[in-house]
């Protein structure tokens, strides 16, 4: 079902299909999937009308996979090939899991890669895989509602989330074949949601409770433009931690060991959940384990008593508040609202103390759960490029301090926390010892000032320093943040030009090479030749290229170009045109290539050209030449 | 013709004069207008390049927009583009009344969580500095004005005081995190 199109003044003049894309709330508990249809946004339901997707994968084994209500319903009887929770994992080292608060109690496998890889019947799955049948499974559903391909998605994030988090994210979605718009931090995307209807003015607070993290963000909505102003939260506490400490109140009382059965504790916990939940209308739940499991124990759990044993959690999530209110430097009495996101702030507890701290009443008109989703696919709309007026644009910050290892174990921070992204930033360095002809950069993410307290992102060096003495060397190294938040660096000797860069990849996320071979590997590709998809994906770029080209030759080759740069452009194009009629996979790539070098100075030309037409008007005189 | 020009002054891309005392309004207003211009996410369906050249625009505008906006970082940038070595200036001596000043300052704080309402005892300190800060401002504005070289020295020493004290009002915010 093709919309009729009307393209941006100045754009390409040729209609384009309305291009289908969707939001994905990649949830720790649940995860959902949203698009705007006929100008609403809305979640798409499975084929039982269940909009949300519990997060949890079981492997039967034979490449056989369930994921959903199924397999978290499989979970009590079959709890090690049953994962959920595992967006806690993104990311993360076998270090940082045995550090996580609450259990997580899979097999892990030791495995020459240092990603950590759950023991299944299945064979051994990393938390990217497991993401990624998650995501599988919503793609699936979003292309069987809309009826064609996906053109992109927006895929949400918790703000707090690392780089080494993000990339895990992206590299998810790369694997369940999804082209990534932006990935969106969870907050920005609720604010979004909201600012749909209510184009409110302000400044505004996003409380996002979800099953496994906790986030607060600030954010200032000015005349179309989403400032994130300060961001917090913390990455290992959640929804979960409160059923859990109702899960031990229970055991307490029910005389059940902390160290008994796997199945017993999920169901425990299961009840605990459920207790929870009746609560939320009710003064007090009677709570009863029944005989199936080998018990049988009957009691109530009171809301006062439910307050008492949730208030220290609630407690922890003011923290957070009260550091970004002051990153942010904006006092309680300015904030408008205060927007409820994750299932857990629908605990009537959790939503006083937070009127409570804000002295406001928060928002819960739209349902907490599907929030996320809902903002993730408005702003999906609008990437692809559907919607290209009145639109907000989203500014998003780093949620962490970025630097790099210093003399004596230090860390020296070159991107503060809370700058807003894109961001790039150089500092120089220099050598320690005369003669010094290597410099190890070690990257590390966090606020601490020692090395051993941060998060290693990567580590590489740069070779081939003219020896010197100690600090005559000038190392400029560059950090560049793109707006998903991922980093890339690059190290640079000054006085001899020796260069050195790293699109950080974190020393225990997964090589481009594994995620090559699962992709190879991967159902959905094993009937593909896969030299026929790299021709075939390699002409769709050459394409794009030559589409984009044209476009703007259209537009701005006779102003901004002479005629022999207009000549030299003219005769690449024709050649790259010409090459990717034929099936020379590496001929298509290069020519797509040397094109895009040689067209590089006049893509410059036109952006700094849009820049001057946007100041246009203020002060006119200050940019004539 | 138009080239690239990443290195351009921060001032002319925002269409402001080159003056320390700076139109917040405006500034903001034009920030916004050409983060919508050149943000990444205009480019989500663009070439890999066009891509690339989005995102080193806007990184550079949000730098812009940060080191205009802040009274320090301003300063310190005018003074570059003054001509000023910062890196030639950094042993000259800082005024020991000054520095005894930031010594009692600190004194204090340190028996601040003795006393019987720190928060309230910061907050009167962190007022102290922000209306010592605002002074500096005030004086940085007025030396710019008088553009000659003694005139920037000055200011450099002022930049220094400024310095100080916004990592005593750091620590204060740290103190504010842990008493509350």
């Amino acid at each position: 079902m093709a919309l009729l199109q009307i393209s941006e003044p100045g754009e390409a003049t040729a209609p384009h299909q309305y291009r289908l894309a969707v939001g994905i709330d990649l949830g720790t508990t649940n995860s959902l999937v949203a698009t705007v249809r006929n100008g609403k946004a809305e979640t798409l339901p499975d084929n039982n009308g269940q909009a949300i997707l519990p997060s949890v994968v079981q492997y039967l084994g034979d490449n056989k996979l369930v994921v959903g209500e199924a397999a978290k319903n499989a979970a009590v009887d079959d709890p090690y090939n049953t994962i959920g929770s595992v967006k806690r994992l993104m990311g993360r080292s076998m270090a940082d899991i045995k550090k996580l608060s609450g259990a997580i109690k899979y097999d892990f496998v030791d495995t020459e890669s240092n990603v950590p890889r759950i023991k299944t019947r299945g064979g051994a799955v990393s938390a990217v895989e497991v993401s990624a049948a998650i995501l599988t499974q919503l793609k699936r559903r979003a292309e069987q509602a809309l009826g064609d391909e996906l053109s992109g998605v927006v895929i949400t994030v918790p703000a707090y989330f690392d780089d080494a988090q993000r990339q895990a994210s992206k590299d998810a979605a790369k694997l369940a074949g999804l082209k990534v718009l932006r990935l969106l931090n969870e907050p920005t995307a609720a604010a979004v949601a909201y600012g749909l209807d209510n184009k409110a003015e302000g400044i505004h607070v996003v409380y996002d409770l979800g099953g496994g993290t906790f986030d607060i963000s600030i954010l200032r909505l000015n005349r179309g433009v989403f400032e994130v102003m300060a961001t917090a939260g913390n990455s290992a506490l959640g929804g979960d931690d409160f059923d859990q400490v109702i899960a031990q109140w229970i055991m307490q009382q029910a005389g059940i060991a902390d160290n008994s059965n796997q199945s017993l504790i999920r169901y425990v916990s299961q009840q605990a959940c459920a207790a929870k939940e009746v609560l939320s209308q009710s003064e007090q739940v009677e709570i009863v384990l029944d005989g199936a499991m080998g018990l049988s124990w009957h009691g109530v759990l009171s809301r006062s008593k439910l307050n008492e044993l949730l208030d220290p959690l609630i407690k922890k999530t003011l923290i957070p508040c009260r550091r970004a209110l002051r990153d942010a430097e904006v006092t309680q009495a300015e904030i408008e609202d205060v927007i409820m996101v994750g299932g857990s702030t629908r605990m009537l507890r959790v939503r006083e103390r937070v009127a409570e701290f804000f002295q406001c009443e928060p928002l819960v008109a739209i349902d907490p759960d599907k929030v996320v989703a809902i903002g993730a696919a408005v702003q999906a709309h609008t990437l692809v490029g559907n919607k290209s007026d009145d639109e907000i644009l989203l500014l998003d910050v780093i949620p962490l301090s970025l630097g790099i290892e210093t003399m004596g174990g230090l860390v020296e921070k070159v991107i503060y926390r809370n700058t807003t992204i894109p961001a790039a930033k150089a500092q120089d360095f220099t050598t320690f010892k005369d003669g010094q002809t290597a410099m190890s950069i070690h990257v590390l993410q966090g606020e601490r000032e020692l090395v051993s307290d941060n998060r290693s992102l990567a580590r590489f060096e740069l070779r081939g320093i003219p020896p010197m003495v100690a600090g005559a060397a000038r190392i400029r190294v560059t950090f560049q943040v793109d707006a998903d938040g991922l980093l890339s660096v690059t190290a640079r000797e000054q006085t001899s030009g020796v260069e050195s860069s790293v699109q950080v990849k974190p020393s225990y996320g997964l090589e481009d090479a594994e995620i090559a071979q699962m992709l190879t590997d991967s159902l959905s590709h094993a009937a593909q030749d896969v030299a026929a998809r790299n021709l075939c994906e390699q002409k769709v770029a050459a394409e794009r290229v030559v589409l984009a080209l044209q476009s703007a030759l259209k537009a701005d080759g006779d102003r901004l170009l002479s005629a022999a740069e207009r000549k030299n452009l003219d005769a690449g194009l024709r050649h790259l045109q010409e090459v990717a009629q034929g099936n020379d996979h590496a001929a298509i790539k290069l020519a797509t290539e040397r094109l895009n070098e040689s067209s590089t100075e006049f893509a410059a030309r036109r952006m700094n050209d849009s820049i001057r037409s946007a100041m246009a008007g203020h002060n006119v005189d200050e940019f004539s030449e | 013709m138009i080239t690239v020009n990443l290195t351009e002054n921060f001032f002319t891309l925002f269409g402001l004069p080159e003056c320390y005392e700076i139109d917040f309004v405006a500034l903001a207003e034009r920030f916004r207008k050409l983060q919508h211009t050149v943000h990444p996410d205009k480019f989500a369906n663009a070439t890999d390049l066009d891509r690339r050249l989005s995102v080193q625009q806007s990184a550079r505008i949000n730098e812009a927009y940060q080191t205009l906006k802040n009274p320090l970082l301003r300063a310190r940038y005018m003074l570059e583009l003054k001509g000023f070595d910062m890196a030639d200036d950094t042993d000259s001596a800082m005024d020991s009344e000054f520095l005894m000043e930031q010594m009692q300052l600190r004194e204090r704080l340190e028996q601040i969580k003795y006393s019987a309402d720190p928060i309230n005892q910061l907050n009167i300190v962190n007022h102290e500095i922000d209306a010592a800060l605002n002074e500096l401002i005030t004086k940085i504005t007025d030396l710019f004005n008088l553009a000659n070289k003694d005139a920037l020295r000055v200011v450099y020493d002022y930049v220094r005081r400024m310095q100080f004290m916004m990592k005593l009002r750091q620590e204060i915010q740290m103190l504010d995190e842990e008493y509350s």
